[in-house]
């Protein structure tokens, strides 16, 4: 990121503009960073779902259920896009949805008939490992955002009005007129006033 | 020196960088001694503003002390000058400039080139406010160049402290000009959107102008204690209907004015079911803002009543009612705030004491802590409403 940071520091800025010569801590805490890799993960296995579900298929023993994989592949992306946002949560909580579809789908593949059984009990120990870190980033992510984190505070004593509320109503209106063209509320006054009494 | 940089979507590192050099001869740099986090950052925290550049510094509210002044400032500016800058850069001559639409200065943006082509005309040069408006580099750092500085600056007298004045940088002119594009009417019904920063000083400012009523309108109830502090009424949108009391206020025909202190992005509720369908938009690149408030303000503005919006918006919004602001005959009204416009007389009311904008400083932290100062005051923790860096 550095690299690139500096690379658009040649590009797009001036002689005198600051470049980055350390990097700090980021903004970003463990639970966004794990999203964040999950949200990826989450990219990857759409795309090989998408274009080659007939090899994922195979090695699990699930032939025919092609089709079935290709949504999957696209469910997997669609549940990206949020996790990758600043909306995680959404993300994330669809994709342990995601899992349990996903186990549901794979379980018949560990039946003693099929050849491929092997395969599909190790597919289905990284579903469940995948799982467990979902819910993991689930739980970090709603902890280390929730709004409800720190003090709650009531500011009824801050008015940011030295003389007063009732005091300051008006108050600019002597020294303060609207610009010219900033006006709004050219009502002819006189009749408006006339009708109102 | 030390500053905030982006690196990316909600990735704000405090780097050691490079101190900026004078490379023209209005340029001037001023040491910081005070900056804060905007509403406006929180956008480019979210990457939700195109053009921001991995390495860029953010900030756009800064205050400080004048070190060095290039030879075609100094007819305005030496050095050990106290100043509070502008978020908006400002040539002070050209077309726009002489008629003090300073936020869409025809000559400081130095992409003008990129600009022309996104906004059909370029707008001015801001501060850490991506590569669309110059990307200039930020405030929210030890130092900061200020280019075009002989005209990019407000003096300020010693003997005040930088929390009241740090704020004459954007949001008290902001909520300020929110107030004067409604052109307040003594018998009118102001309803304010939003009750961040922004909303609060725009709470103030239609008070001073001498609104009759004020209706503040969030959902986050220490930001709504702070609104009635000054006098406003509140509308808690998650538990009341924000039309049914707007109407009840005002007697059934709603209010005349209307100020927009949210911008880009509503808060997504799924009682409010176009927020989640522009947030799902959104995601993929459909649409660039969640422009609910406006929606509702439209709808409950009195007719031939004035919308006027501050809160910022990026680029393409989708189901606005633009038959009923038409036909009910609204008057909209919205810009990047032309700072230097308002300046002259906010600093009288500061020194007048009468407003203190201070009140809305909810937590101050060294520029190191910067990072975790944008999770919290973007996820709302910790009661925080503004946070305040000191270099
Ligand atoms: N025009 C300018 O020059 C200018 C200058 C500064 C800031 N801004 C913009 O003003 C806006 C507000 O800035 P801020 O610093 O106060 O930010 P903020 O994010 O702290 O405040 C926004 C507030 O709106 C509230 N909100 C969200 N959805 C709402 C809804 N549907 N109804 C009512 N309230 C709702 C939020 O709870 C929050 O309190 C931002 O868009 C910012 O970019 C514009
Ligand atoms: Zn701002
Ligand atoms: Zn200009």
């Amino acid at each position: 990121m550095n690299a690139l940071a500096n690379l658009s520091s040649h590009i797009a800025r001036s002689p005198g503009d600051p470049k980055i010569v350390r990097s700090g801590p980021s903004s970003l805490s463990g639970a966004d960073r794990l999203a964040r890799a999950l949200g990826w993960f989450s990219i990857g296995l759409g795309i090989v779902e998408v274009i080659a579900p007939g090899a994922i298929t195979r090695t699990l023993g699930l032939q025919g259920k092609e089709s079935l994989v290709r949504a999957y592949g696209v469910r997997e992306i669609a549940s990206a896009i949020p996790t990758l946002s600043f909306d995680k949560q959404v993300g994330l909580v669809s994709r342990v949805a995601g899992d349990l579809l996903d186990v549901a789908t794979l379980a018949p593949a560990l039946r003693p008939e099929n050849p491929k059984r092997d395969n599909a009990a190790i597919a289905m120990a990284l579903i469940a490992g995948i799982t467990l870190l979902d819910i993991a980033a689930v739980t970090a992510v709603s902890a280390t955002h929730s709004a409800g984190k720190g003090r709650r505070r009531d500011y009824s004593d801050r008015s940011g009005f030295p003389k007063g509320k009732e005091a300051s109503r008006g108050l600019a209106r002597e020294s303060f007129q609207t610009p010219r063209d900033m006006r709004a509320d050219l009502a002819p006054r006189p009749r408006l006033e006339a009708i109102e009494g | 020196m030390r500053a905030l940089v982006w690196h990316g979507k909600e990735d704000i590192r405090c780097d050691t960088v490079s101190d900026p050099e004078i490379e023209d001869a209005r340029d001037a740099i001023i040491k910081v001694t005070s900056c804060a986090i905007c509403g406006s950052d929180l956008h480019l925290f979210h990457n939700l503003v195109p053009a921001m550049l991995p390495g860029d510094i953010m900030g756009h509210e800064s205050m400080g002390e004048v070190v060095e002044v290039g030879s075609g400032a100094r007819h305005t500016l030496k050095k050990g000058d106290r100043v509070v800058i502008p978020f908006t850069i400002t040539c002070g001559e050209c077309e726009q400039c002489r008629r003090q639409n300073f936020s869409v200065c025809e000559r400081s943006n130095r992409k003008k080139f990129l600009a022309d082509k996104v906004f059909g005309h370029a707008t001015a040069g801001l501060f850490g406010y991506s590569h669309l408006t110059g990307g200039y580099p930020g405030g929210q750092a030890e130092y900061l160049r200020v280019p075009f500085a002989d005209s990019t600056h407000v003096k300020v007298p010693d003997g005040i402290p930088d929390d009241k004045l740090l704020f004459l940088s954007d949001i008290l002119p902001t909520g300020w000009q929110a107030a004067v594009q409604c052109d307040i009417q003594p018998r009118d019904t102001v309803a304010i959107w939003g009750c961040g920063p922004v909303g609060q000083m725009a709470i103030r400012s239609a008070i001073l102008l001498g609104a009759e009523q004020v209706v503040a309108i969030d959902c986050l109830p220490e930001r709504l204690s702070m609104a009635e502090a000054a006098g406003a009424t509140t509308i808690d949108f998650l538990n009341e209907s924000v039309i049914e009391r707007l109407n009840e206020i005002t007697g059934g025909k709603g209010p005349e004015k209307c100020i927009d202190a949210i911008g880009t992005e509503s808060h997504v509720t799924l009682s409010q079911p176009d927020t989640v369908l522009d947030r799902a938009k959104q995601m993929m690149l459909l649409e660039n803002d969640r422009p609910h408030a406006l929606r509702e303000m439209i709808y409950v503005c009195r007719p031939a009543g004035v919308i006027s919006i501050v809160g910022v918006y990026t680029g393409l919004v989708d189901k606005l009612p633009m038959g009923m602001a038409m036909n009910k005959g609204l008057t909209f009204r919205m810009a990047q705030t032309h700072v230097a416009r308002w300046t002259d007389d906010l600093l009288r009311l500061i020194e007048d004491d009468e407003i203190d904008p201070s009140f809305v400083i909810t937590h101050k932290a060294d520029l190191a802590d910067g990072p975790e100062m944008y999770r919290t005051f973007r996820d709302k923790q910790d009661s925080c409403i503004k946070v305040v860096l000191n270099p």
